[in-house]
């Protein structure tokens, strides 16, 4: 009987204490990390980009692009494609027989449109990624489809290789992670009015 | 660079920052919990509260505490989900479902965080940050102060006092993790974690579409969330998500914030005993095991076994291109390896060894570091063990830091190590077992479907939060039945724990004499690992087998 009212009176301190740390680590503590982002506003807000003066998303968030005159994306499982209200992965297993006739499938597709032979696709070109949302592709798919684009844009391969180069990055003070080539950013390019008008 | 010096070079930067942080927070930490002094905001914040803080209390009551604001904990935040639809930054989300409500109350306030539903869609940033985000400081900070209380019982002798429940929290919060969240929270910002309150905002994209963005106070969440290993996401696809996890220096500064506590407090148990090489020998052996864990999950993920890895050429499905090979499995490997359930991939669809190298991660009771305080708890547990085993060899009554292992510490000790397997596999025997719980929740059949379980329920009672997320946890039955694994797989160990410091307080010291095992040199180390290991190969080899070791071998 005084274990149970002793549990009672320590849930009273439980209470309070909990409150008055909700005010501290969940109102006080989030809303000075929102003050100091007003330092960065750029970063803390999203990272957003512009094309032509008009916002154009986030160059973090991957994109939906169809078509030849863009560079491609790799897959998305999010929503319908590149749904930023429902990131995530297909969760299908390494053994999965849906995804091995997948990513057959997109092996092929992509061979075809890219005019070389299936061993030359990239793995990130048919494979869909953990968020949904991966802006980026690798140097080597982007490598694949610069010709293609080039020729639907009217665009010389010279002057499309340097605008994927713009978008390139190494890995991370040269060792971390891996090297990519932002999609969003390099399409965005592409899409510049200087651009348009050829495209 | 060729890809495997980068590699090495990456894990070195790593383990660097990870040594010369230990000291310094070791012994942070240690101050913060023995010092005698309240700050000047301490004082008016207890008075508040309503406690005496420099009363210390006797085991049964410590564990009443902790019972008591876990219990409070979770009906508070049942409530605040319940009640999110008429509170302010609800974003015109609905209050969130009984089952779900459930699940992730106890799933936060047992530091899993483990997720059946999806951020985005589901939360609002009030419930995020007032709610979800204050009990991942909180749970920390349990963990914590329980290990701290078992630390105690060591240290201290012949009182029945163990630590004031309420003081250890508060300051646990206030002058450890407050400080670090902060300071790791403006790295995020600079690397491009957002923090903001958008809520849902359209924009058209570059080619003309349109496209949903939600942003967040995400950089503030995200830090504690790796801080002290929680691992719930902001958003559904958790540190993968470009917003959370931006660029692969984030991602590394990640795994730092959810390495460096676990691998500090050693330190911190090595100053309260009062010597620091017991401290360095525990480190050791976790340092070694996660490395090796960690090595074996890089192999694996360029290995690229399995059939769709094999036919792409390299495990890419469930990957971003920015973290590439080595930053997706340091990753995997470090949140298994504590309790955090963040992934920057998708477990699911990682190779059969590399995911079978995150299963294992975790049945090994997540001690090697393990998660905030929880992970140094059960290393000490184990340790206990390994001196009790050493005793048995050579025919002596065992003791550890001076203090006797006798029949009621063994006894707490054994039914510590038996809770976490007993409630994993009779959970996944249900599951695996009823043919209609069984086909409502599996993405995948065959032995992949049966890993699919165990990682759920190896998850949850491990309290690690991470998931094969294929598997449909989303159903009333796993959101109640996964709940309850989290909170017998948190309390009943804790518990044990808080009893067997209460028991170890009481003892006179024994001196150490020509016979006694010493308990900080390689010996004892390697007997430690073996231990470790032996523990879980034994209990989880049988439904291993049947799971991730089928699926590598066919």
């Amino acid at each position: 009987m005084t274990a149970a009212r002793d549990l009672l009176r320590q849930a009273s301190a439980g209470l309070r204490t909990l409150l008055v740390l909700t005010v501290v680590l969940g109102v006080l503590y989030p809303a000075a990390i929102l003050l100091v982002g007003l330092a960065v506003p750029g970063r803390a807000g999203g990272s957003m980009i512009e094309v032509a003066g008009r916002p154009a998303g986030s160059s973090l968030i991957g994109q939906p692009f169809e078509g030849d005159q863009w560079f491609l994306p790799r897959p998305s499982v999010a929503g319908d494609g590149y749904d930023a209200q429902a990131s995530g992965g297909s969760n299908l297993g390494p053994n999965s027989e849906e995804l091995l006739g997948t990513v057959r499938e997109r092996t092929a597709a992509v061979a075809q449109r890219e005019g070389v032979p299936a061993s030359q696709v990239p793995p990130d070109a048919v494979t869909a990624s953990a968020s949904g949302l991966d802006p980026d592709i690798s140097p080597a798919y982007a490598a694949l489809q610069v010709r293609r684009v080039a020729q639907a844009r009217g665009l010389s391969v010279r002057d499309v290789t340097s605008l994927v180069a713009q978008s390139t990055a190494g890995r991370d003070a040269g060792i971390i992670g891996d090297s990519t080539v932002n999609v969003v950013t390099l399409n965005a390019a592409l899409a510049q009015p200087a651009r348009a008008r050829q495209g | 660079m060729g890809d495997a010096a980068a590699g090495v070079l990456t894990i070195s930067v790593l383990v660097a920052a990870l040594a010369l942080a230990r000291a310094p927070l070791g012994d942070h930490i240690a101050r913060t919990l023995t010092s005698g002094e309240h700050l000047a905001v301490e004082r008016p914040l207890y008075r508040l509260v309503g406690v005496d803080p420099d009363a210390d209390q006797r085991w049964p009551v410590y564990a009443r505490s902790v019972l008591a604001f876990s219990l409070v904990s979770l009906l508070f935040l049942y409530a605040f989900q319940r009640l999110q639809h008429v509170l302010p930054l609800s974003l015109g989300l609905e209050g969130v479902e009984a089952p779900t409500a459930w699940n992730t109350a106890v799933s936060f306030v047992t530091n899993t965080n483990w997720q059946s539903y999806s951020g985005e869609s589901t939360l609002g940033h009030l419930v995020q940050a007032s709610g979800l985000a204050v009990q991942n400081f909180v749970s920390a900070a349990v963990g914590i102060a329980v290990c701290v209380a078992l630390v105690r019982g060591f240290a201290r002798s012949r009182t029945d006092r163990i630590g004031n429940f309420w003081v250890d929290l508060m300051r646990i919060c206030l002058r450890v993790l407050l400080p670090l969240a902060t300071v790791g929270a403006v790295v995020l910002l600079l690397g491009g974690v957002v923090q903001n309150l958008s809520g849902p905002t359209s924009v058209t994209t570059v080619a003309g579409g349109t496209q949903t963005i939600t942003g967040g106070p995400v950089a503030s969440q995200e830090v504690i969330k790796e801080l002290g290993t929680n691992g719930g996401g902001f958003f559904n696809a958790n540190s993968a998500h470009p917003f959370e996890g931006p660029t692969a220096w984030v991602s590394l500064f990640q795994v730092f914030l959810i390495l460096v506590i676990p691998f500090a407090l050693p330190r911190t148990f090595g100053r309260l005993v009062d010597d620091k090489r017991q401290g360095v020998a525990i480190t050791a052996v976790m340092g070694g095991i996660w490395l090796m864990m960690l090595t074996a999950a890089v192999w694996a993920q360029q290995a690229a076994g399995g059939a769709v890895p094999r036919a792409v050429g390299a495990a890419r499905e469930g990957t971003e291109v920015r973290f590439g090979d080595v930053m997706t499995s340091v990753f995997g490997a470090s949140t298994t390896a504590t309790s955090t359930g963040a992934v920057n991939s998708m477990h699911d669809s990682a190779t059969p060894a590399g995911g079978g190298v995150y299963l294992l991660n975790m049945m090994l009771g997540e001690v090697a570091p393990g998660g905030v305080g929880s992970g140094l708890y059960g290393m000490l547990v184990l340790a206990v063990i390994a001196v009790f085993l050493a005793g048995l060899m050579v025919g002596r009554t065992p003791e550890y830091l001076g203090k006797k292992i006798g029949r009621r510490e063994v006894t707490l000790v054994a039914l510590y190590v038996l809770t976490m397997p007993t409630v994993l596999l009779v959970g996944a025997a249900i599951t695996a077992g009823v043919p209609a719980l069984r086909e409502a929740s599996l993405a995948n059949s065959g032995p992949h479907g049966l890993s699919e379980i165990l990682y759920a329920y190896t998850s949850t009672s491990n309290n690690n939060g991470s998931a094969f997320a294929g598997f449909g946890a989303a159903t009333t039955y796993q959101n109640t039945a996964l709940g309850l694994a989290m909170a017998l797989g948190r309390f009943v160990p804790m518990m044990f724990v808080i009893a067997l410091a209460g028991t170890l307080a009481q003892q006179a010291p024994v001196p150490a004499s020509a016979g006694t095992l010493p308990t900080h040199g390689p010996v004892f180390a390697v007997l430690l690992v073996f231990v470790v290991f032996v523990v879980a190969g034994l209990t989880f080899f049988p439904a291993l087998a049947l799971g991730p070791i089928a699926e590598a071998l066919s």
